[in-house]
């Protein structure tokens, strides 16, 4: 019986993983097609049967009808990464600030700053896109890196502060009350203390600010003319009358590739055991 | 001396500590005895500057204590719950104190080293807390509050969630420790007037955000200047009977009528409470109570009886097994017998004329 159980949840596993990598599979085979292999088909094995071809692959670094991803993928590296740092250093902060500290301003209180940041996500960009381009035009800062790196901070603290808020929270105060006694000023508390228990939070609230700001297309778009471009814009511009389904597919999985490899890395960090010990 | 002046605090329309001014001395070991919520943590929170009060003042040796924020204050704390730095290794859990008053690193870890061996787990340095047992953990804590030398240790109820054995075995490795710190402030929060009983060089009791007594615990033992401190400081808890005097009876309220002399000790006639702690009821009287409720732990028996509506508690210092529902004839020994006036003082006992 218990094997039959287990080959059960084998079985669902099997399936599963199959339903997920079987787009990546269509994906990494279709940028090795050409037109005809494309719309052709295969007689007898789908997706393996045809001729190879680095035509998708060649149009990504210069070749004909294509583009140089190279440096719209080091932009993408640096505002993400950047964008996702300053996010991550402000929305810990004040994540921290929210979860220890009462604020009040009249009728409002903490849960309303909370929820001030989370409402950036909730309305729709488009909202923000006539502001941002205002205020970055005034900064003198449209269509550059650092323009794009303060608005993709703007998106992501929302997400760290979200991320971290609820972290802080679970960690309890008797360890910076503990701290303090020891000698620690709040600073210190949070560097020394607090800090070093939240990581497995930090690296949470990272992966999503790095996610969401690497896939972001709208503000790329908006806020950008022809100096700047980032990786989900110029692989837009990839397009054409007729859709180059090779040269897109090989595109896509250059740009899910760091993703992929930071999922690998992070799980590992991503268990909850990292307080147990704190406060029995 | 640690003295604490007026001290009140009110949050939200809870008051919680109510004209609090209690003192503390050097070298002696305070215990805070009162129920939960009595306001013990309160007043320790107070002292360490973990919360505001509204009123009033905390001082050592007369410096005010006012303003200073948590960690200017030179004072160790254990609590309830087992709390130690899950990042850091036991070792570093214990020296963290003294590294965070630029203690060199190597000084501190030796330091630290020296008093986990004296809260027995020399062998555990390298763990981390998560590693560790209950016990463990909060021995931990312990030489972490410990190991500063703070002038003031507040102990906050630190074995209630550790089993009994335990308990008994960290409260004796606990006085030990303490013995050796000549001039340290130690005050021990507990709701068990047994544990308080026994430990404290002083005894505080507390209730209702108030302190309502302090002295000798041996002293406040048999003077409860109080009904309301007979109650907090007897356990098993004292039986509070009406009593009325007329010219030549004692009336106990639902219970006996008795000749005036069998109090040993002359009262004008009036209204009284008398306070019976459960050790001076016995089998073999002629009061009938029926049993509600008998619980033996250790050597002695607890039974809760009911006589005609009034609650009693009797302590035997035996095992016995006292069937629920069965009924019992009890004596009333009345010579440790407590009076209290109407407004629940305690009227002292006075040797009888004639």
């Amino acid at each position: 019986m218990r094997t039959f159980y287990l080959s059960l949840k084998y079985l669902a596993v099997v399936l599963w993983s199959a339903f997920v990598i079987f787009p990546f599979l269509w994906m990494l085979s279709t940028s090795f097609k050409t037109a005809n292999a494309v719309t052709a088909g295969a007689k007898w094995l789908p997706w393996v049967q045809f001729e190879p071809s680095l035509a998708g692959w060649q149009s990504l670094f210069g070749g004909v009808g294509g583009i140089n991803i190279v440096k719209p993928y080091l932009n993408s590296g640096i505002v993400t990464l950047s964008g996702s740092a300053i996010a991550l250093v402000l929305g810990t902060l004040a994540a921290y600030g929210l979860s220890r500290f009462t604020f009040k301003a009249g009728p409002l209180g903490n849960g309303d700053i909370t929820f001030f940041f989370i409402s950036q996500r909730i309305m729709p960009p488009i909202v923000l896109a006539i502001p941002f381009f205002l205020m970055l035009r005034f900064l003198g800062l449209l269509d550059t890196l650092p323009g794009l790196i303060l608005i993709y901070v703007a998106m992501l603290m929302p997400i760290a502060v979200w991320v971290m808020v609820d972290f802080f929270n679970s960690v309890p105060r008797g360890l910076d009350e503990m701290a303090w006694m020891d000698g620690c000023a709040p600073v210190t508390t949070f560097v020394r203390v607090i800090l070093p228990n939240a990581v497995p939070g930090l690296v949470v609230a990272a992966m999503f600010c790095v996610i969401f700001g690497w896939n972001d297309f709208f503000f790329a778009f908006t806020m950008t003319f022809t100096e700047v471009q980032l990786l989900p814009v110029s692989i837009v511009a990839l397009n054409s009358s007729v859709t180059p389904w090779w040269s897109l597919s090989a595109a896509a999985i250059v740009s899910v590739a760091p993703l992929a490899v930071l999922a690998f890395v992070v799980e590992r960090f991503l268990s909850r055991g990292g307080l147990a010990g704190a406060v029995r | 001396m640690l003295e604490l002046t007026g001290i009140s605090l009110t949050e939200g329309r809870v008051p919680h500590l109510a004209d609090v001014s209690v003192r503390f001395a050097k070298g002696r070991l305070t215990t805070l005895l009162g129920r939960t919520g009595a306001g013990k943590t309160t007043l320790m929170r107070i002292i360490a500057g973990l919360a505001l009060p509204d009123a009033g003042q905390v001082r050592l040796d007369g410096a005010d204590w006012s303003r200073l924020a948590p960690w200017q204050r030179p004072v160790a704390m254990v609590t309830q719950q087992f709390i130690n730095y899950p990042h850091l290794s036991v070792l570093d859990n214990v020296a963290f104190p003294l590294v965070r008053r630029n203690v060199p690193q190597d000084r501190a870890r030796e330091a630290a080293r020296d008093m986990l061996g004296r809260v027995g787990l020399a062998a555990m340095v390298d763990r981390r807390p998560s590693q560790l047992s209950g016990g463990q953990q909060q021995r931990v804590a312990i030489a972490r509050a410990l190991v500063k030398k703070a002038p003031v240790v507040l102990l906050d109820e630190p074995f209630v969630n550790l089993d009994y054995k335990l308990r008994e075995g960290l409260r004796e490795e606990l006085i030990d420790l303490l013995q050796a710190e000549r001039d340290t402030i130690v005050i021990y929060a507990s709701t068990d007037p047994r544990e308080a009983l026994q430990m404290g060089d002083d005894i505080i009791l507390m209730a209702e955000g108030r302190a309502i007594q302090s002295g000798v615990p041996q002293t406040v033992y048999a003077h409860p200047a109080t009904t309301r401190a007979a109650e907090v400081v007897s356990d098993p808890p004292i039986n509070l009977i009406g009593l009325e005097v007329t010219g030549d009876a004692l009336r106990l309220e639902r219970l006996a009528d008795l000749p005036r002399t069998a109090l040993g000790r002359d009262l004008p006639p009036g209204r009284y409470t008398l306070g019976l702690r459960a050790h001076c009821l016995r089998q073999g009287g002629t009061l009938p109570a029926r049993v509600a409720l008998s619980e033996v732990s250790g050597s002695e028996t607890v039974t809760h009886l009911q006589a005609a509506g009034q609650a009693l508690v009797m302590l035997e210092r035996t095992v016995t097994n006292h069937a629920i529902g069965s009924t019992l004839h009890l004596a009333l020994h009345l010579d440790d017998a407590l009076i209290f006036d109407p407004h629940g003082r305690l009227i002292e006992k006075e040797p009888v004329h004639g």
